[in-house]
């Protein structure tokens, strides 16, 4: 079988004294949704940081369509492909919506029209289509998630880092949202997110590995990994684990 | 095409003034003003549009200057190739300035400093190098015909720095709609969300510095060609530096006609101050500081920043009073 | 042959004029650790204070050394009240907006200062003025001895307050992290417009120590400032002992340098190091990273 899209291998990333990311693997496959959890301050971010080029890391490779792209600044790898968003949202503030999903559209189309054009597309794909002349500032929380998201997908990557993208949403907003998700796969698109909110992790992730303390700790489907004791300790402290079988019976 | 159209409109008003206008005075007024409105525009594209504020613009007016200036006096080139070279040796200049600072990743207030220190330590060079005339400068020999760009009349200078606006106008447009104008715009708004949808944010800053560079380093040259002489002070000092991002900032930074409006609010009110009080040393200057002051504390977007407010918040209320008037009709 | 004594006395001298420069970077820096801005307006508060102490010294007949005592205070409230009133709700929360308001002021002050009272040099005759003591193989200028030794003191009644007082405490908290420090309860307007005070009023005492032996004109303090930006961005933006051992290192190498190169390259040679920390160690020697 052939490598998977995006392959992370034994990634480490010191800050000093501290070992945010220890000797951390994984993979991500095309038209794939697979999930990066662990408890806060695991270094998923970190990581994250890592492979989509804004931190170089202390040690490992990262290699997305069977090239090492390890240390590649952030321009460089999404004109290759990979697009990422950021867990606190990073509207082009003072410019519209359409403004905003602009910039991400001229990346694989230089002509205005095409641009804008493709910015259409994408902004209804999102449920966007309403308000792509509004001040980005003035969207709701769920709004710029979406933009986030839109932006991103002007840029027509074959690999999506959604950093958090549910963080902050309403239970209705996160039920809008995840078929949004799931239509990326549809198109081949891989997706890797990392993300905290349980139950959209259970309904959308096909893949999940588990961070904690910079080291991956498990992997696997998301209901092997909810089962795995290691997995139950980390989020749930020393001893869990057996708490929460005896508890089940 | 109609995306020229206000360009169009009012470069042909402007156009128009010298037929209604015969005062040397008033002519001069508006030629040393629409030079600065030159001089801005090229701080606009850097600034306005890139968002990198740079406090030593003096660097590529002085440089564009002293490059015509030294070719015409000392080596008798034509004053147009003169012309042509002092713009190409300030976009280099521009070049070198900003490879270094967008190279060594200096942003915001660092990135400030660092383009004051460059346009200080030109100006003390240019005071004591004997090429530069030390602190004696340069004087172009007078000579009123075209081809050594001077002419008999003031409004001929106003019609030639009035055709370096409208291309300034131009450019500024066309960078607005095109793929470079977004990237810059993107990177300005911010950087790193910018370089995360594919953009390289340094080629784009070093893109701007170049194209701000050559206006502002035209402005230089064109000084040279009304007052037919140059020196450190005037080149390199800080009043050019000041008057660059004063106009912009004043006018609407990031606007296509922001330099503009501002140059023609700011040396107009200093004019009217000079009327009122005298021409006394400074005064010109300190209420330029006020209205930056005044600007940023109360219109941060600038004249034209705050009519397009205006213009979005009324334009709505109106939009909505036409669609149901449109809808009582209809119903 | 160079004579080391020579040399020696250039260095003692430019020890000396690079305790003032250290005060006036000082201020500067404090300023930068806690607001994070560049007040580019300190040079032009610097002439100010010149022309203040200097008209202090010609129609109250106040020897500058005295001035200092009201003079201190009275730009600790200007700087408060300009931090206060017009700087801080400029910002509109943007850096580059505090920037520009900081230059406009700088245009502002030294433009009103040049259009009140023309540009011509003054200077004061003081008994003192020329006064120095003999070392034997140099003389020290007195009035730049007590600069030195008064900086020293500054240095140390800031320490004091930084150190002991709640309000001293209370900048220090809102430097390291603002959000918590307003969270704590800390009016974080007050401390940043305090800060912006203790900024000012260093420079009041640095023009009262330099009054003696320097000149006045509304740019003279700009001259001052390029030289503390390069100290502050050297020794380290925000760091105190930086800023001092900046201000004494740059005094000597300016001493030395226009001893060798003469007074224009030496100023030329200042910007350079300037330009080169900026592009190849912005943090300087003991700041925190850019």
């Amino acid at each position: 079988m052939a490598e998977p899209l995006l392959v992370v291998d034994g990634v480490s990333r010191r800050f000093g004294g501290l070992l945010a990311v220890n000797a951390a693997s994984l993979s991500a496959p095309a038209a794939r949704i697979t999930a990066l959890i662990g408890p806060n301050g695991a270094g998923k971010t970190t990581l994250f940081a890592v492979i989509s080029g804004f931190l170089k890391p202390s040690a490992g490779l990262v290699r997305f369509a069977g090239e090492d792209i390890t240390g590649e600044p952030p321009y460089r790898l999404a004109r290759g492909g990979i697009a990422r968003t950021f867990q606190i949202v990073q509207p082009f503030a003072g410019l519209t919506v359409r403004d905003n999903i602009l910039v991400g559209a001229h990346l694989r189309h230089r002509a205005r029209e095409a641009a804008l054009a493709v910015v259409e597309e994408v902004g209804r794909e999102v449920g966007l289509g309403d308000v792509l002349d509004r001040p980005a500032h003035t969207l709701t929380v769920s709004g710029r998630k979406r933009l986030e998201l839109a932006r991103a997908l002007a840029t027509e990557p074959k690999l999506l880092l959604l950093d958090e993208v549910l963080a902050g949403l309403n239970p209705s907003e996160i039920r809008d949202i995840v078929p949004v998700v799931r239509a990326f796969c549809a198109r081949g698109i891989a997706v890797l997110m990392i993300e905290h909110v349980m139950q959209a992790v259970m309904s959308l992730a096909e893949h999940v590995f588990v961070l904690a303390e910079g080291r991956i700790i498990a992997t696997g489907s998301p209901q092997e990994v909810a089962a795995d004791a290691a997995v139950i300790e980390a989020y749930l402290g020393h001893g869990a684990a057996t708490k929460v079988r005896n508890a089940h019976g | 095409m109609k995306t020229f159209l206000p360009i169009a409109l009012g470069v042909a008003v402007l156009a128009a003034v010298p037929i209604f206008v015969h005062s040397n005075v008033v002519l001069n007024f508006l030629v040393v003003t629409l030079m600065i409105a030159l001089a801005g525009q090229g701080w606009n594209i850097l600034g306005g549009y890139g968002g990198q504020y740079s406090f030593g613009h003096a660097a590529f007016f002085g440089t564009g200057a002293y490059t015509t200036a030294i070719l015409q006096a000392n080596y008798g080139v034509n004053a147009w190739l003169g012309f042509a070279a002092g713009i190409a040796a300030g976009a280099a200049m521009g070049g070198i300035i900003g490879g270094l600072a967008f190279r060594a990743g200096l942003r915001s207030s660092y990135f400030a400093l660092v383009t004051l220190a460059f346009a200080e330590v030109l100006r003390i060079l240019a005071s004591v190098a004997p090429i530069t005339g030390a602190g004696v400068g340069i004087l172009v020999k007078l000579d009123l015909r075209a081809q050594s760009f001077q002419f008999q009349s003031r409004a001929s200078f106003y019609f030639v720095i009035l055709a370096l606006v409208a291309a300034s106008l131009i450019i500024a447009r066309l960078i607005e709609r095109s793929r470079f104008g977004v990237w810059l715009v993107a990177v300005r708004e911010n950087e790193d969300a910018a370089m995360a949808l594919g953009v390289n944010a340094t080629a784009v800053k070093l893109g701007a510095m170049i194209v701000s560079a050559a206006i502002t380093a035209a402005a230089g040259c064109f000084y040279v060609q009304y007052f037919l002489f140059i020196d450190a002070g005037i080149g390199y000092g800080t009043w050019m530096s000041i008057e660059a991002l004063l106009t912009p900032i004043i006018g609407g930074v990031g606007t296509v006609f922001g330099a503009l409006v501002g140059a023609l609010v700011v040396k107009s009110l200093g004019e009217g101050a000079k009327l009122i009080t005298g021409d006394v040393p400074g005064l010109d200057l300190m209420i330029y500081g006020a209205v930056l002051v005044l600007v940023i504390r109360f219109a941060p977007r600038g004249i034209v920043g705050a009519l397009a407010d205006i213009y979005a918040r009324f334009g709505r209320r109106f939009a909505a009073s036409r669609k149901t008037a449109v809808e009582a009709v209809r119903g | 042959m160079l004579s080391p004594l020579i040399l020696i006395a250039a260095v003692l001298n430019g020890l000396m004029i690079g305790a003032v420069y250290a005060l006036v970077a000082l201020g500067l820096t404090l300023i930068y650790g806690v607001l994070h801005i560049i007040n580019f307006a300190h040079g032009a508060l610097l002439s100010a204070a010149l022309f203040a102490a200097f008209f202090a010294y010609q129609k109250l007949g106040l020897d500058p050394y005295l001035a200092a005592v009201v003079l201190t205070p009275g730009f600790f409230v200007l700087g408060y009240a300009l931090q206060r009133f017009v700087i801080g709700p400029a910002s509109h929360g943007d850096d580059r907006n505090m920037l520009l308001v900081t230059l406009g002021l700088a245009v502002l002050i030294e433009n009103a200062l040049l259009y009140a009272f023309r540009a011509d040099t003054r200077t004061i005759d003081l008994a003192y003025g020329f006064k120095s003591i003999d070392l034997g193989f140099t003389f020290l200028s007195l009035p730049r001895l007590i600069s030195f030794v008064a900086v020293f003191a500054v240095a140390l009644a800031l320490w004091l307050i930084m150190s002991f007082t709640d309000t001293g405490k209370a900048i220090r908290a809102v430097a390291k992290e603002k959000l918590g420090a307003e969270l704590a309860g800390i009016d974080v307007a007050h401390i940043y417009a305090v800060t912006f005070g203790l900024g000012t009023a260093c420079v009041a005492i640095a023009a009262c120590l330099l009054i003696p032996t320097y000149y006045v004109n509304p740019s003279a303090g700009n001259a001052f400032v390029l030289i503390a930006f390069t100290i502050v961005v050297l020794g380290g933006m925000g760091s105190v002992p930086g800023a001092l051992i900046g201000g004494l290192l740059i005094g000597v190498v300016e001493s030395l340098g226009g001893f060798f190169f003469g007074e224009s390259l030496g100023q030329v040679g200042i910007f350079l190091i300037f330009i080169a920390v900026l592009l190849l160690r912005p943090r300087g020697l003991f700041g925190a990273s850019a």
